[in-house]
């Protein structure tokens, strides 16, 4: 397994909200504004990344009876070390992501990765791997998170693109992507393109 | 009194509903939402072990996190509220694996009847969600019991809706590529709309 595979499959062609349902959550409920989104997956990013490194490097020592507690555990000291970064250097950005942060804990692509690949594999490649799904979870939350703001609010970043009626000028905000169900058509729309163009993906029933 | 908690109730299961309002345990909420039979298992044991987590963190952050709760132990000045995180997990992993005992011990049809679901639920946001939410409105304990089991009720009700929703899906036809997960996203984010509906009522 080369470190390109392990690194951009994840992306599209493994991708975890996608394909594996996995951490779907957060994906929803912080996406209104791209800034949480930014935020969100670069925690999601860090934990992964290092709890699958971490995992890996102690995997042979780890009683399996008890493994799950001991990746929990892994990933819960590492969820507040993000937590606590956020709080110190994002301040009002952590406020809005309200509880989201903590449960990145419970987020499941943390805790699959751990179990599916870290505990199989070598540290450097795990570390890959959970950099890999970690931006795959990201692509998706950029690309939900890029539309609610650009046609809900017609900003990015909180900078304008399209000028709203409301300030004179031309664009008519769409209060629909601005309620959390719309972020479920957005992802819809995603694994619908997605597979269209890896038909291989599509499920059967 | 039994007003204010019945409110919390209610707003729990319907206005600020877990899995529609927050979308808080959606990974199961859409692998595990096939079958009504088993969703209804699954929604069973969330009320359970929801109800039985957020007091008993409610507790421990009362008594041991929060800052100034060491008081009693002679340490006023200590706040250990950093700690949360990885408390509240640790509890829902050791309640959840009591509970299985437990109920493996006395109750074994119900816990036949659970089987796989029990484990699942340690990484299930809606639990750790449960707590989180208890400690962000700074809940008393009263108002936590009523809250824990509010808000398992409405997270197992709309795993049970969605479960029927898709059983009778099952003679659809739906473009190719939304087969499966797309179609349920889409089933999810109107049902979602429904409970905005909710979203006004003042109680």
């Amino acid at each position: 397994m080369s470190v390109k595979t392990t690194l951009f499959d994840p992306i599209f062609k493994n991708n975890p909200i996608g394909l594996q349902i996995l951490g779907i959550c957060s994906a929803l409920a912080v996406t209104t504004k791209l800034e949480t989104v930014l935020a969100m997956s670069g925690a999601v990013i860090f934990v992964t990344a290092f709890s699958n490194l971490f995992v890996s490097v102690i995997r042979a020592h780890i009683p399996s009876s008890i493994r799950i507690i001991v990746q929990m555990t892994i990933i819960a000291s590492l969820v507040i070390v993000a937590d606590q970064v956020l709080k110190a250097y994002f301040f009002s950005i952590s406020k809005s992501m309200s509880v989201y942060v903590g449960l990145i804990i419970t987020n499941c692509i943390v805790m699959g990765r751990a179990e599916g690949f870290a505990m199989k594999n070598p540290p450097w490649i795990s570390f890959v791997d959970g950099l890999g799904n970690g931006v795959g979870y990201a692509v998706v939350l950029l690309f939900v998170g890029v539309l609610r703001e650009l046609f809900g609010s017609g900003s990015l970043l909180g900078y304008t693109i399209f000028p709203l009626v409301g300030d004179g000028g031309w664009y008519q905000g769409n209060g629909l992507m601005l309620l959390a169900p719309s972020a479920f058509f957005l992802i819809a729309i995603f694994i619908w393109i997605v597979r269209t163009y890896y038909p291989e993906q599509i499920e059967e029933e | 009194m039994f007003e204010h908690y019945l409110t919390i109730i209610i707003k729990a299961i319907f206005i600020e509903n877990l899995a529609l309002g927050f979308f808080l345990g959606m990974c199961t909420f859409l692998a595990v939402s096939k079958k009504v039979s088993t969703s209804l298992g699954l929604g069973v044991a969330v009320i359970v072990v929801q109800t039985i987590t957020v007091p008993v963190n409610n507790l421990i952050y009362h008594f041991l996190l929060q800052d100034g709760a060491l008081a009693w132990a002679g340490l006023p000045g200590v706040d250990l509220s950093f700690l949360g995180l990885i408390s509240y997990i640790g509890v829902i992993a050791a309640m959840v694996q009591i509970l299985e005992m437990a109920l493996d011990k006395y109750f074994p049809p119900l816990y036949n009847a659970l089987g796989i679901f029990l484990p699942l639920i340690t990484v299930n946001c809606a639990i750790l969600g449960g707590s989180l939410f208890m400690v962000e409105r700074d809940y008393t304990f009263g108002e936590s019991v009523a809250y824990g089991v509010g808000s398992g009720i409405g997270w197992a009700l709309a795993i049970v809706a969605l479960a029927g929703i898709r059983e009778k899906m099952k003679y659809s036809n739906v473009p190719a590529g939304l087969r499966g997960l797309g179609i349920t996203f889409i089933t999810v984010g109107l049902m979602a709309f429904g409970f905005l509906a909710f979203s006004g009522i003042q109680l």
